[in-house]
Parts: structure tokens; sequence; C-alpha cells
């Protein structure tokens, strides 16, 4: 296990580096530079600024530079927020955007699960359609048109909640944005567990626990969901590391202080540290939760286990 | 059959139906059926006549769109419409049931002895403990070699021979009365088929439950059961004593189904007959394990040094237990598969071509698959299925010559040619293994390698099959590899026989000779299981 888990990490280097090249190499083929604003900058200033941040330098060499700087952990200075480097930007910002990516998983996770589970076991059921309709719904309805309308019910119709912000950090801050950002995640979770519940329903297993006269809640519960949590669980990594590192509509909308808008706002302005520590983030959140969900799926089933 | 035997489980007029999209489906049509005490009941029928409905009825296990009416009672309690906690005191305790597949039977996701724990807790309560110490004597009692550390196993760690133990170790567990064996021994090797069988019938004799065996295999009925009850789509045709069915069966459908056994002989080819396929010293490796970061690869020899000539004109029927290498050994002759060795087609040396140098020859070679229902795409009507290869192979051809070509080869496998412009799953199992033959013979190939091509057919259907593919090697001049563990049909069609076991040859020869006379202690152990259960 612990061979295993070592042997993983050891190939998220070889990940990571090609990860880095390659949004290295694109960013900087895209047209455009950080400095290239709508009234251009005298030519001296240019000079100077591109002085400033290596980027006179040959290609090549600025990706050498990046690269030996950023195994150190310094992923350069921002080249629009210029007080800040990017490291202290995503330091600052990434609580906030775990702290709601977290609960916004659990939601996702614990609805989506019970309600493809109704579904699968009264298939067909007027219950059933309800409820994938109601997913379709959360999966076609975009979350900047779910977030502003949850706004407008929920904080000022209602007055119940807060429209936005972080607060003090408190339950009641996170609800909306937790909601918005959770529910496209939500109607996946329930159509794949609604798959593949139906699917284990009908195993050959499951026919000899039900002759064996188990109780339903046992054949349910202990045989069908164990094997049926195969593919949602599979389907945590990727989700896990979206909603964990932030969604740029959704703090946006609700005012969140994460670090979801960095990679567009960056993308946008050519802010290539900026879109480079992101892109880094992202690749290590992806490998972090496909390693946790390699070892999951290890202990839920025996037939990939890694010893 | 004697009288003072009591019955225990008595059926009454019991109908199963299925609503389905096309309508309903009457699977079951009103059945009688009386089980006594300590007896040994064979259901016996084709696929689709109902047999296993009838069982999963009584059960309780029917599928969601199944309804079941009429009447079967267990020591006068109704079955039929019992509530499922009530059903559940019965089922699992005193009426049991083991199945065909013992490799899906069980959880792949728990180990065994919690899964054969789980019934003994549920209807006799207890510590987990005392369930665990039941678990060993019962997988002891049904001969697993070291129950205390075969009952931490997981299902996938166990051959199917054992997983069958292990299911019949849950069904005797709590004392049954009555045990149903649907299918117990199908999909298991002959040699494994007798071990189970034997371990049943010491098993009831030790404890003395009624056993319902049900089968489409006559061979297992005759030397296990006393009694046979015959069914035929849903209806009751024919029941009595084994003996009397078998010596004087009375409907014509009984009649058929014991000539069903596959007959007939294969003569050899002439002396003279030409070697049209050859591969000396045929070895295939398998790579197990070994990948970028875990070091060291591993390999299984799946086929080691295996010789073999197919005259043309001739057929060699190769059979050996699953894992003797035989469907690999048909790959690699194929050239479908890495191997080592060396190959000849007729007169050309085929061992060093690569994919687009044996394109040209793939036209003379060609394979017929076991599952009929895996093989062919879905997606594609039968005319597309079938002339694919044409359109590779014979590329000038225009649309209305390969629809004439379409139409003829599925004339020759006995099917209307307007079948061509159907779906696959629109078939019978019977009839898409005909598509599947009309897939190799519309390429007018040399030589066809038939891996299992009747496994997955009801005996009277494989016969038809058998018939045909004897109709068509004399008309096309074929030669053939056929590649099964059903030692019976492999006699029919034959005039060669290769034995198998571990990837080497272990006997060869001919084949009346070999089933006369054999030589080798594995080829008599393998026609002994066959030929006496």
């Amino acid at each position: 296990m612990i061979a295993f888990v070592l042997r993983r990490l050891g190939s998220a280097v070889p990940t990571l580096f090609i990860v880095v090249t390659i949004s290295f190499f694109l960013m900087r083929f895209a047209p455009g530079g950080p400095f290239n604003l709508e009234r251009p900058l005298p030519p001296a200033t240019m000079e100077n600024l591109m002085r400033t941040y290596q980027l006179d330098q040959p290609l090549w060499r600025q990706y050498i530079t990046y690269l030996s700087n950023a195994v150190t952990g310094d992923f350069g200075p921002s080249y629009i927020y210029k007080d800040n480097t990017v490291a202290e930007l995503i330091g600052k910002g990434l609580p906030y955007s775990i702290e709601l990516g977290f609960y916004a998983l659990l939601l996702a996770l614990v609805g989506g699960v019970t309600m493809g589970t109704i579904a699968a076991l009264r298939q067909n059921s007027v219950l059933d359609f309800s409820i994938m309709s109601l997913a379709t719904v959360g999966t076609t309805i975009p979350n900047f048109v779910v977030g502003p309308v949850l706004t407008l019910i929920f904080a000022i119709m209602l007055s119940l909640l807060p429209a936005g912000g972080w607060g003090d950090g408190s339950l009641s801050f996170l609800i909306l944005p937790m909601i918005a950002l959770a529910l496209p995640q939500l109607a996946v979770f329930a159509r794949l567990t609604r798959g593949s519940m139906i699917e284990a329903l009908h195993a050959d297993h499951i026919r000899t626990a039900r002759a064996y006269g188990l109780p339903a809640r046992v054949v349910v519960v202990t045989h069908a969901m164990r094997g049926a949590m195969l593919p949602v669980v599979s389907y945590l990594a990727p989700c896990a590391a979206a909603l964990m590192t932030g969604s740029a509509v959704v703090e946006t909308i609700f005012t969140i202080p994460g670090v979801g808008r960095y990679f567009v706002l960056g993308a946008l302005n050519r802010d290539y540290t900026l879109v480079m520590g992101t892109v880094v983030l992202i690749a290590i959140f992806v490998i972090v939760f496909n390693l946790v969900v390699d070892i999951l799926y290890g202990l839920l089933d025996p037939r990939v286990r890694h010893d | 059959m004697t009288d003072n035997k009591q019955t225990i489980l008595a059926v009454r007029d019991l109908k199963v139906d299925f609503t389905t999209p096309d309508g309903t489906v009457n699977a079951v049509k009103g059945i009688d059926l009386d089980i006594r005490t300590g007896e040994t009941l064979a259901v016996v029928g084709e696929s689709g006549s109902g047999k296993s409905q009838t069982m999963m009825a009584i059960m309780g296990l029917l599928a969601k769109n199944g309804g079941v009416r009429g009447s079967a009672t267990y020591r006068g309690q109704e079955l039929v419409g019992l509530a499922p906690d009530q059903l559940n005191k019965v089922r699992g305790a005193k009426v049991t049931m083991i199945f065909q597949e013992p490799m899906t039977s069980l959880d792949p996701l728990y180990k065994i002895g919690r899964q054969i724990a789980e019934p003994i807790l549920y209807h006799r309560g207890g510590s987990r403990a005392e369930a665990r110490a039941r678990v060993l004597e019962l997988l002891e009692l049904v001969g697993i070699p070291e129950p205390e550390r075969r009952i931490d196993s997981y299902p996938h760690e166990l051959s199917g021979g054992q997983r069958q133990r292990v299911m019949i170790a849950m069904a005797l567990a709590n004392e049954p009365d009555i045990l149903i064996a649907d299918e117990p021994t199908t999909a298991l090797d002959v040699t494994i088929q007798a071990q189970i069988l034997a371990l049943l019938r010491s098993l009831q004799r030790r404890f003395g439950m009624a056993i319902v065996l049900i089968t489409h295999d006559l061979g297992i009925v005759r030397h296990f059961a006393e009694r046979v009850v015959v069914m035929r789509r849903g209806e009751l045709v024919e029941q009595g004593a084994t003996q009397e069915i078998f010596e004087r069966p009375q409907s014509d459908y009984t009649k058929m189904l014991l000539a069903a056994e596959p007959h007939g002989r294969k003569a050899p080819p002439p002396e003279t007959a030409p070697v049209i396929l050859e591969g000396r010293n045929v070895v295939v490796d398998f790579q197990i394990g070994g990948g970028l970061f875990s070091g060291g690869k591993r390999y299984f020899r799946g086929v080691d040094g295996v010789t073999l000539r197919l005259h043309e004109g001739q057929t060699i029927g190769v059979v050996g237990e699953s894992g003797s290498g035989k469907s690999t050994l048909g790959r690699a002759l194929l050239r479908l598969i890495h191997s080592e060795g060396i190959y000849r087609f007729g007169s050309t040396d085929i061992s060093r071509l690569d994919r687009k140098q044996m394109r040209p020859l793939r036209k003379e070679m060609q394979l017929v698959f076991q599952d009929p229902y895996g093989s062919l795409s879905p997606r594609q009507t039968v005319g597309e299925v079938i002339t694919e290869g044409l359109m590779v192979h014979e590329p000038g051809l225009s649309r209305a010559d390969r629809d004439r070509r379409a139409m003829a080869a599925l004339e020759e496998v006995g099917l209307d040619p307007a079948a061509r412009n159907r779906y696959p799953h629109e078939f019978s199992g019977g009839q898409r293994q005909r598509i599947a033959i009309a897939r190799a013979i519309i390429l007018k190939p040399r030589v066809v390698i038939l891996d299992e091509p009747t496994s997955a057919l009801d005996r009277s259907v494989q016969g038809q099959v058998i018939d045909l593919l004897r109709t068509l090697q004399q008309s096309h001049k074929l030669s053939y590899i056929f590649i099964s563990h059903d030692l019976s049909v492999v006699r029919a069609i034959s005039d060669y026989l290769v034995v198998m076991k571990d990837g080497k040859i272990v006997e060869q020869g001919d084949t009346q000779d070999i089933f006369d006379a054999p030589q080798d202690a594995y080829t008599k152990a393998l026609i002994g299981a066959a030929f006496s259960i």
C-alpha cells in the first residue's frame, strides 16, 4: 500500500512536468502579452517592464527559469496584481475555495447518491421520473442563472440568507454559493448512481442474496450499494478537484475571495505566471484526488486492491 | 419411487407471465408438480421452456416485469403472494438454491466466509463467532481445501468449481428441506462437473434433503435423478421415473430430446491430402503484471510447444478444459496473437508475415466464435455483418453483387435471405451462430477455426449446427479445427483428436481410436467424466 502511494506520487512528477511545459508554451503562443493594454504604453516603459519581468529573454531561457523557480515553490510575481506573488494570491484565496468546494462536494455526493438510489429502487415510477427530470434541470441551467435566482429568492425576497460575501465564514454565508456550486454535480451523481444501482440490482449475486432470505435493506445497502458506488467514486476525483479549486462564476456572483476567478482573469490578461500557478494548482488537486480515489476504490473492491 | 414419501412442495396450476413492450409473454402456462422428501427430481427442458422461471417464481425471484399466479405450497404454507418478510423465513432456510453462474452468483466485494455466514445469522441468529465456526465446518464438508485460509478469500480468488462448492455450502448452511440446483454444472469443466454432482449426491445421502435439478443435459439426469419432469414452452410435457422416461418416452418432444445427442462420425481425409495449415512448436506467452512503474514483467505460458498439421478436408477436434490453451492455439494458428513457432499456410511460410502481409490470406482462414450474442455487432444489420469481409477482400464487388452473395450465404446456412435486413438481436442463439458461419463462408475460405461454436446452444440446436457444418465442409471442401470442451460433439464431427492440458498436447490421434482406447490418464479422466455422469 505504501509502496503503491509512493509509486503514484513518483509518477506525478513527470505528469506535472508535462502539464507545466504544455501550458507554458501554449500560453506564450497565444497572441498578446500582459502589458498590451488598450492604450499602448510608451516604448521605453514597455521595455522597462519587459526587462523587469525578464520577458525580453529568449523563450527557452524563460522556461528554464520558470521551471527552476517553480521547483522551489516560487511561481513568480503576478502581472496584474502587481503587489502580490502568485503563491501569495493562491495562498490567500485557496482556503475559501476549498471550504466552499468541500461543502458543495458533500452536498452533491450525499444528495446525488440518495436521489439516485431512490430513483433506481423505484425505477420507471413517477418518483424516478421526477428525480431524473430534476437532475436534467440541474445540469442544463447554468450556475450564473441559478446563483442570481437563489439570491433573489432567499436573500432579497425572503431575506433569509446573506446575498454574498464570506462574512464571518458561518454557514449562512455558505449555503447559497454551495447550492449553486453543487447543483450540476449533484445531478451528475444522481444520474451515475441511478444507472449503476439499477445495474447492481440486476446482478446475479443480488438474486443470490434474495434467494437466501436476506432482508431487503441488507440486499440493497450491503450488496447492491457497495458495488454501485464504484463508478460514483471514480467520478469523485475530477469533481472534487473542480469544486475545490474554485468556480469563477459562483465566486464572482457571491463575492467570495477564492481562487476561482484567478484563472479566468489571468488568462484574459495574459498574466502568464498567475495562469501557470492556477494550472499547477489544479493539476496537483487532480493528481491527489485521483490517488485518494484509487485507494478508496481498492478499499471498496478487493479485485483491484493494491498490495 | 416409494409411496411413503411425503410431498413437501406442491405446485398447482402455476403460471408465470412477463410484461414486455411487445406484449405479455407466458413463460409458464400452468404446471403441476410435486416435490417429495429426499427425492431427486430433474426438471428438463431447453432454453425458453420455463424450467428456471418456475423455480424463480416459487422462490419469489422473478424479474420486476414478471407475475405469478397459481399455487405453490411448502408444507401447507402458500408461497405465491406471500409477504416478503414471511417468504424470507422460508427461502435460504428451508428451500435454498444454487445457480448456474458460479462466477457471478457470489458478491465479488465480500469474503466468502461472510457471505456463507449471512444466511446463518439471519435465519438462526447466534454470534458471528458461532457462525464462523459453522462456516468452517461447511467449507470442510463441501471439500474446500484449507478452510481456515479459504474462509477469508474473495470469490475472485477461487476457481469456478470452488465457487460452486461455496454456493453449495451456503445452500446447506441451514439444513434445508429442498435444494434447487439451477444448471449447477453447466458452466464448469467436465471433470469438475463430475465432482460437483458427486458432492451433491453424497450430501443428499447424509442430510436427506430433496434436490430439484434444473438442467438441459440429459446425461446428468440419467445418472442423477430419480424422477424426471420434461418441460417445453412453459408446459409440462411428460413426467415419470427416470428409467421409464429414458426407456419408454411417451411424447415426441422427449423422444426428440433423447435423440438429440450428437450422432454420426467423420471419416478421415485420404492419406494423400496435402497439409493446408501447419504450426510447429507453437509457443504463446502472456504477460502478467509489469507496467511502467511496477518493475519486473512475468509471463504465463498459454501454449507450450504444440505442433499441429491440418490436412485438406480434415477436421481436427481440439479438446481440453478451460485454461488448457486450446482457444489460444487457434488464435496463434491464425496469426491473430503474438506467438513463436513456424507457421505455414499451404506452401507459404507465414511465420514472419506482418499484419498487412497477412491480410490477403485472411480470406482463406476464418474464425467462428463461441458466443453468438457477443460476436455479432448489435448495431449492424445481418447483411452488413456478413458482407463486411467482402468489402475488405473483394473491394471490386458492387453493392448488388455483395447483396447477392449475402443472400446466397444466408440460404446456404439455412436462413431466410430476407434476414439480411434485420438486426442480430432479433434472432435466436442457433440462428445467430448460423449468421456467424455465413460471415465466415461468404469469403470462400479454405480453413475455418471453430471456437466452441455449439457450446452456447441447446442440444437439439447443436445437432442442427453440426449437420450444417458437415454439409458446408463437403460442398466447400473446408478444413476445420474444432475447439470444444464438449466431447460428444467433438466425437461426432472430427476425424482427428488433440487433447490439451496446461498448454501441451497430452494425446492425439484418430478420434475413434482415442475414444475407444484412451492412453493418457488425463484423457481417460476426461472421457470418463463426460460419459459417466
